[in-house]
């Protein structure tokens, strides 16, 4: 289980002090969480503080109950953290082989690695040797990068928007994916979304606006004061669910 | 041969035994084995050292390894060693240096490489630089590389230095006439104080002629590389040079990519990048597990690799 104590997050800009994240306090221990909320309110800021890319400025992490504020990116992997990112990196140099063998800490077979890049819908005879650089689309580097998640198998996984870029790969294969990691691992799995087909699938949501928690619940209780909330952003929201249909 | 003599020659050519087919192993200035075939003759040269190496026209699918190991600190070794490549080949050579120096002076290598390449043949051209030894003496290498190419011809040059050479100052000239194709890949790695230079000239004379200049390059420490690359388009040709290096520590990299057109229909394009590793590369394989300095190491092997 994860929990945030009273996290606050803040950097300083050019007009000052500025607060990113004031005073969260979240727990994750359900099967799916969806962190949902405006761009900028934080929901990234929160996703890197968890990974331990970024040190709170105030509060406390804990991991099964122990505090985790203090470790650094690679303790805090080690612990059994994984991360998503949200824009994907590349190397030069490095094949998608060797980055599953280097996220799952020992050298993978052939059959394995392409098991992976299998799941999350990648013929990975065409991929398996191919360096992980400006080659591959961003579609392609985001499963790849999904993949390399679940290598880990650790007991909780963020995601930052998984869902961009990935237009043509329908939503029900990558919900799949998080059904598939979940009953393999166990674990959590932490999800920052503005999908409603994956927001649906969440036993809890969390809504982040301005730095804070502005609502947790269902996505029974949450989505329909979500949906309601903005007629541009039930547009937007009609629109991918429209066109992941297709 | 002893154990450090064989390692040198498996470091260099990847030889862990007599090489089958033609060779020419040079230990410490001298002529230590030398085999010839029935398509691949090699002879002394007469009045100064080194080889000709002539290989029949129609010669396909063969080798030649020509390795040059230095065990004997202070010593300079200067050889000329020339190819005579006929018509529609399809050959691989094999060079490269080893030098292991335990002493206070400077062993330095010097290698002269002519390639006379013949219509239509193909070549592949392997060459791996390396020092090692406890000594305070330096490690040089400074090999000159010549190379023409005749109509239709392609070769692949492949040249990597990876670690102990002190100092080098590497010197490329091509010429590559109607159809003919030189693609050179580079890949170096400096530490401590060393200095790498990489210099090539390629006239791209022919109608239809190419060249692609790829140069991956890692400067640690307090070492300096130098990489200049001209290409000079003289006729309707392609050519590419790139040159990518990652500086680390205190190194540091100057890259001059230079293009002449002198042919309006001359197709020409340059690359040079030089950085840092990406701040983002070292965070994705720490949430995957791995420490900075582990990270740093599997960037640096990925790119060089």
């Amino acid at each position: 289980m994860l929990e945030l104590k009273n996290v606050s997050f803040g950097v300083e800009g050019e007009n000052g002090h500025k607060d990113i994240l004031k005073h969260i306090n979240l727990t994750v221990d359900e099967r799916f969480v969806a962190i949902t909320g405006p761009n900028g309110g934080g929901k990234s800021s929160l996703a890197k503080i968890i990974a331990g890319i970024w040190q709170p400025t105030e509060g406390q992490i804990l991991l099964d109950g122990e505090d985790i504020t203090a470790l650094s990116i690679t303790e805090r992997a080690k612990a059994g953290i994984s991360f998503a990112f949200q824009q994907p990196v590349r190397f030069k140099g490095i094949t998608v082989h060797d980055l599953l063998s280097l996220a799952g800490g020992k050298p993978l077979s052939v059959s394995e690695a392409c098991s992976y890049l299998s799941e999350v819908g990648l013929c990975a005879k065409d991929y398996i040797d191919r360096e992980v650089n400006a080659s591959l689309s961003g579609g392609e580097l985001k499963r790849i990068e999904i993949a390399t998640v679940m290598v880990r198998g650790t007991k909780l996984s963020v995601f930052d928007e998984p869902e961009a870029g990935i237009d043509l790969w329908s939503f029900n294969n990558l919900i799949k994916v998080f059904e598939n990691m979940h009953q393999k691992e166990g674990g959590s799995i932490l999800i920052i979304s503005h999908q409603e087909r994956i927001l649906n699938i969440a036993d809890k949501i969390v809504v982040v606006a301005n730095g804070e928690i502005a609502d947790v619940g269902t996505p029974e209780t949450i989505l329909p004061s979500l949906l309601s909330a903005s007629s541009v952003c039930s547009a937007l929201t009609d629109k991918l669910a429209g066109g992941a249909a297709r | 041969m002893n154990a450090i003599e064989k390692q040198l020659l498996a470091a260099v050519a990847d030889l862990h035994e007599v090489p089958t087919g033609a060779y020419n192993i040079r230990q410490n200035g001298e002529a230590a084995g030398r085999n010839s075939t029935a398509n691949i003759d090699i002879v002394p040269k007469e009045g100064k050292p080194g080889i000709d190496i002539r290989i029949k026209a129609g010669t396909r699918g063969e080798s030649v390894h020509i390795p040059v190991i230095l065990t004997q600190t202070g010593l300079t070794d200067l050889v000329y060693n020339d190819f005579f490549i006929g018509e529609d080949c399809d050959v691989t050579i094999v060079a490269g240096c080893g030098i292991h120096n335990s002493g206070d002076s400077a062993t330095e290598h010097s290698g002269i490489h002519a390639f006379y390449v013949g219509k239509n043949s193909h070549v592949k051209y392997v060459e791996k630089h390396y020092g090692e030894g406890d000594g305070n003496g330096e490690n040089v290498m400074n090999p000159t590389t010549v190379v023409e190419l005749a109509e239709g011809a392609t070769m692949e040059l492949e040249t990597t230095q990876i670690k102990g050479v002190d100092s080098t100052k590497r010197v490329t000239n091509a010429t590559v006439a109607d159809g003919a194709s030189l693609i050179i890949r580079e890949k170096l790695m400096t530490h401590g104080n060393q200095f790498a230079e990489s210099d090539f000239t390629i006239d791209l004379n022919g109608e239809d002629s190419s060249a692609n200049v790829i140069s991956r390059a890692v400067a640690k420490g307090n070492s300096r590389q130098d990489f200049l690359s001209r290409i000079n388009g003289n006729n309707r040709c392609a050519g590419h040079t790139e040159c990518d290096a990652i500086i680390m520590d205190d190194a540091r990299v100057r890259a001059v990519p230079e293009i002449t057109a002198n042919h309006l229909d001359a197709a020409l394009i340059h690359e040079a990048a030089i950085g840092k590793i990406a701040g983002e590369q070292l965070i994705k394989l720490m949430t995957l597990g791995l420490t900075e300095q582990e990270a740093e190491e599997q960037i640096v092997n990925g790119f060089l690799k």
